[in-house]
């Protein structure tokens, strides 16, 4: 036992990393507990703060026969967990040019023929550890609604483990990434305030300021940095910056 | 009046006029569709392996949304969805062991027992609303349209979920009578229309198309009405490349029942989808009755 664990005086909990048994200090999540355990990871540990995805973890408990799930950087051990983490499992993304998309479901339709194979089973929602309505989104796809599904995939965070258990064999979650790139860009209309904005910087709003930037020394650039006006934790969404 | 509404997915897509034409027209009789907040696909076809119960799952978990909406009726346009949602109904109704099997996969959602009604259009107007009430809203009377009713396969079809006889309906004559119009009662009218064979097998379909369309013109029809989307993309949407194909074929505009209610009710022609419909279908009516 590692003496960082003694000293915290951590109780140990017996979890089965593939099948095979480790004593593990009861507070860690399953991938501290890997590591704690001698495994060392190179990749399938990502961001380790719950929003990339690369971690997702399928574990079972004894006479529960629920698959269970959580992102291993997040989910806490609990004694007895049978677990595995699944970092890659293939789906194809089909490649589209984004240019030559009208933002209709013909769009996915096209790319993805296979979200016509769904029958409506449900294993996808149970599955995600993000609680996203996979199954439901689908369906909101297959209807053409690429605003209700953008809305339900919202939360995705392209851990791949809808994926995994499909058994229309569809990759969910890179379909819904394409429903909100061509939602996103063209079904929805532009923000005001970012055309404003693009227009004001190609018009060259912004020239002589960086002009003047590039005369800078770097302590100059250092202190204009660490003073610029900086948006206050309160603020109300009319806050503009002293310059503007 | 409220009633819980299940669409189906080709209403949202490639059939949007029967889905507007029919919720225009509801709001005539003071019907309120309310749509389902959460659903899916109704698995489109009943499949027939009697130890499939995989493809019993969608149509199942919308009858279940419906229970969680709290209705014990819900109201369909489409025929197939209609078909496919009462088939399975019926399933969980009468056969314990499959429901058993179905309810103890599905734990996630409310066990259910086959205890919702399920509507479509033509019997809800029937049984629930009357023909003299849809007679009554009617202020554009389809007066001489001389309409073929095709049935097709779905909405009479098994007997235990058909609306009516499946060899001699007369729903569909009587929703007709009611607007007004002239039913043309003709022996294609329960026909297949080649459904999906117009993926696989085109010439299968067309000959099936074909067959109906001569049919409903001999008998002196000049437009033909749908419930089925399928049946509308055949008859109504593809009719155009089957003409140029078989040159003894006569036109015949198409629609959906929902169309043809909408109009009869005095809605704007206009917003009720017919560009979606045969070419002839828009021009027909404002030749014969929206003059």
């Amino acid at each position: 036992m590692s003496e960082a664990a003694t000293d915290m005086q951590a109780k140990l909990i017996p979890i089965f990393i593939m099948g095979k048994k480790y004593e593990v200090p009861d507070s860690l999540t399953i991938m501290k507990a890997m590591e704690y355990a001698g495994y060392q990871f190179i990749r399938g540990c990502g961001c380790r703060g719950g929003v990339c995805g690369a971690c997702g973890t399928v574990y079972r408990k004894p006479g529960d026969y629920h698959i269970r799930v959580g992102l291993a950087c997040q989910t806490v051990v609990e004694a007895d967990m049978y677990l595995t983490q699944i970092p890659f499992y293939p789906a194809n993304r089909s490649a589209f040019e984004f240019e030559k998309t009208t933002g209709e479901p013909e769009d996915v339709f096209k790319a993805y023929p296979e979200l016509f194979r769904c029958v409506a089973c449900n294993a996808c929602t149970k599955v995600c550890p993000m609680d996203v309505p996979v199954m439901d989104y689908i369906s909101a796809i297959k209807r053409g609604d690429l605003k209700k599904a953008t809305e339900l995939s919202f939360d995705c965070i392209q851990c791949g483990l809808c994926a995994t258990r499909c058994m229309a064999e569809m990759a969910q979650y890179h379909i819904a990434q394409m429903v909100r790139r061509i939602h996103g860009s063209k079904g929805t209309p532009n923000a005001d305030h970012a055309d404003t904005m693009v227009a004001d910087i190609k018009a060259g709003k912004f020239n002589d300021e960086l002009a003047d930037l590039k005369t800078k020394s770097k302590d100059e650039l250092k202190e204009i940095y660490t003073s610029r006006p900086m948006e206050p934790a309160m603020a109300d969404e009319f806050w503009k910056p002293d310059h503007e | 009046m409220k009633i819980c509404y299940y669409p189906g997915c080709t209403l949202k897509t490639k059939a949007r006029n029967l889905e507007t034409a029919g919720i225009e027209a509801m709001r005539a009789l003071d019907v309120e569709m309310e749509e389902l907040e959460r659903w899916n696909c109704c698995g489109v076809v009943f499949s027939l392996a009697d130890d499939d119960l995989l493809h019993l799952l969608a149509p199942i978990r919308d009858l279940i949304r419906v229970k969680d909406a709290g209705h014990d009726k819900v109201l369909t346009l489409c025929s197939m969805c209609y078909n496919t949602l009462a088939r399975s109904n019926l399933v969980m109704r009468d056969n314990e062991e499959k429901r058993d099997t179905i309810n103890t996969f599905m734990e996630e959602e409310t066990d259910y027992f086959g205890d919702v009604k399920v509507l479509h259009l033509l019997n809800f107007l029937r049984d629930e609303i009357g023909w003299d009430k849809v007679k009554a809203q009617v202020k554009v009377p389809l007066k001489g349209l001389k309409v073929a009713t095709n049935y097709g396969c779905t909405l009479t079809r098994p007997d235990e979920v058909g609306i009516d006889s499946a060899e001699n309906p007369t729903v569909f004559e009587d929703f007709l009578r009611a607007l007004g119009a002239e039913p043309i009662h003709f022996p294609g009218g329960t026909d297949c229309c080649g459904t999906y064979q117009v993926m696989d097998n085109p010439e299968a379909a067309d000959d099936a198309v074909a067959r109906i369309i001569t049919s409903a013109t001999d008998y002196g029809a000049e437009a033909i009405v749908s419930s089925c989307p399928l049946c509308e993309y055949n008859v109504g949407k593809r009719q155009a490349a089957l003409l140029e194909k078989k040159d003894d074929l006569k036109e015949l505009p198409s629609f959906y029942l929902t169309q043809l209610l909408a109009v009869a009710f005095g809605a704007d022609p206009e917003s009720l989808g017919f560009e979606l419909n045969h070419a002839g279908s828009l021009p027909l009516l404002k030749e014969k009755v929206l003059k």
